[in-house]
């Protein structure tokens, strides 16, 4: 039972996870590159975690790199490929809607002389496939398209867009923070060469992620200083969360058919359940190429982060694309993106529903949410001057 | 990251409302920005005796709202247009950087009602 409905910001830590990770802080204590005894033990495990996360990716051990995060991933993928292959060509491509760590590290290439094109997307958050091929160039030498967005929801076409980097011989990374445990992930099959993924999303530690590249793949290292990850990403294992890493994706991705179809029947019982309950709100995102855990609404005529408060207080967590809650003056870059009025993307509220939320939690949340959206509306001189 | 004053007066904001028949009325803000201001004035002989609002935006524009309402109820309008948004902020106990626009809102909003108000009332 959890009133938490931010698993998209972060998750709980599961029981069996921190059964895995603590001897990793109470006993075994060793650096994995140390030759001894006491090293050999933490390099066992290393190699374990390493093992659990190329198995439920479909790739193989070696071609799994942990970092500290899903921000490191992305950070490593853009840059370490624009530097590898600045030679062939200074172009990359991306979304709209990418995670900053895409977006901004594409920002700053642009500063070092890098040409991005950020493609947009539709009213429900999909990149076209063909805007994808009219912008590859022969100075192409990247594209980055990430899984399934954190905000929305929308699971992009990753498959297809695989074949067609492979087709004019451009690498692909994919961003998929979000979409492990949520979509059923085949890095042979999707077709990309560099895929980001992070524990802390998984109900595993922070602090942890990995970046998969492919076998052959050249990219530049960002860290420099040791011989670790293959030579590839310098300093010392982060030995606990690594191990904590490897549990949580075996776990997530065990039985995910059922792990989605349980998800998904909480989703929609809570849009349902928002939609019918509550004039004038709207759903954000893909009706149905969609995050199982995802739910996006506008919620006209009220702002969002009083609207967080207000439920915060309540006791339900959740997160909104307000402006206010962002830190910066524009609401979020996916809302707008999507088609949004500013006013439409201040007023969002994203619910992510996870495993430690059951129905009963969903039902909870119905009955408080449309007395607490009716008191901002009471409030505001827009539903005042509603047409 | 607000204070208990600027919670207090979130939750239960004072002077919500409309005033029917106001004497005067100001609306700031845009909805783009993601906050919305509108104040209502009723005035007897130079004093503010009533003053309602609505506001469209975040925790500290709802607060700030409600504070720079309860500040000049009962002032007359010479006084209250000496309201400034630091003294609404500080009697909110501070409000974070990335707020005190708010309280700027709530200042240009409650002169924007009485602005009206001396614009029909020249006389006065």
């Amino acid at each position: 039972m959890s009133m938490y409905f931010d698993n998209a910001g972060t998750t709980a830590i599961k029981p069996e996870v921190m059964e895995a990770v603590l001897p990793y802080l109470a006993g075994y204590y060793g650096n994995a590159s140390s030759i001894h005894a006491v090293g050999r033990d933490a390099r066992k495990a290393v190699e374990n975690a390493r093992a659990q996360v190329a198995a439920a990716i479909h790739a193989k051990p070696e071609e799994i790199y942990f970092t500290a995060g899903g921000t490191e991933s992305d950070n490593w993928a853009v840059k370490g490929t624009a530097f590898a292959h600045c030679e062939k060509g200074k172009h990359i491509i991306t979304s709209a809607i990418e995670h900053h760590a895409v977006l901004h590290s594409c920002q700053w290439l642009q500063k070092q002389g890098f040409d991005i094109t950020y493609l947009p997307v539709d009213a429900h958050g999909l990149v076209s496939l063909a805007d994808v091929e009219a912008a590859i160039r022969p100075d192409t030498i990247l594209i980055s398209i990430m899984m399934a967005n954190n905000e929305i929801g929308a699971i992009q076409p990753v498959a297809e867009i695989g074949a067609l980097a492979k087709a004019h011989k451009v690498l692909f990374h994919t961003d998929a923070v979000q979409a492990v445990g949520a979509v059923p992930i085949d890095v042979g099959a999707l077709g990309v060469d560099m895929l980001s993924l992070s524990g802390h999303k998984i109900y595993g530690v922070k602090g942890v992620g990995a970046l998969y590249i492919r076998q052959g793949v050249r990219i530049d290292s960002l860290l420099h200083g040791g011989a670790q990850e293959r030579g590839r990403r310098a300093g010392t294992e982060n030995l606990p969360a690594i191990v904590g890493l490897g549990a949580a994706i075996e776990l997530i991705t065990q039985d995910i058919e059922s792990h989605v179809l349980r998800l998904i029947k909480k989703r929609d019982r809570l849009i349902g359940g928002i939609l019918t309950a509550i004039p004038h709100t709207r759903l954000n995102g893909h009706p149905t190429r969609r995050l199982p855990g995802n739910v996006n609404v506008s919620v006209d005529y009220i702002e969002g982060e009083a609207l967080l408060l207000r439920l915060d207080l309540a006791g339900f967590q959740a997160s909104s694309g307000s402006a206010c809650t962002s830190g910066s003056l524009d609401p979020s870059h996916v809302l707008l993106a999507i088609g949004l009025s500013h006013e439409a993307a201040h007023g969002s509220l994203r619910l992510s529903v996870g495993d430690f939320n059951t129905e009963q939690d969903v039902d909870e949340l119905l009955a408080v949410l449309p007395g607490i959206v009716q008191s901002l509306r009471d409030m505001s001189p827009m539903y005042q001057n509603r047409s | 990251m607000y204070s208990e004053q600027v919670m207090d007066h979130f939750t239960s904001p004072r002077n919500v409302g409309e005033i029917n028949s106001a004497d005067g009325e100001g609306t700031v803000g845009n909805a783009k920005c993601g906050d919305i201001m509108r104040m209502y004035i009723k005035v007897d002989n130079g004093v503010i005796t009533d003053v309602k609002f609505k506001t469209f935006g975040c925790g500290a524009a709802i607060a700030t709202s409600s504070m720079a309402t309860e500040m000049v109820k009962g002032k007359t309008v010479e006084e209250a247009l000496q309201l400034t948004n630091q003294a609404v902020a500080d009697a909110l106990g501070g409000l974070p950087p990335v707020k005190m626009h708010c309280s700027l809102l709530a200042e240009e909003a409650i002169k924007a009602a009485i602005e009206d108000y001396m614009s029909k009332h020249p006389s006065a």
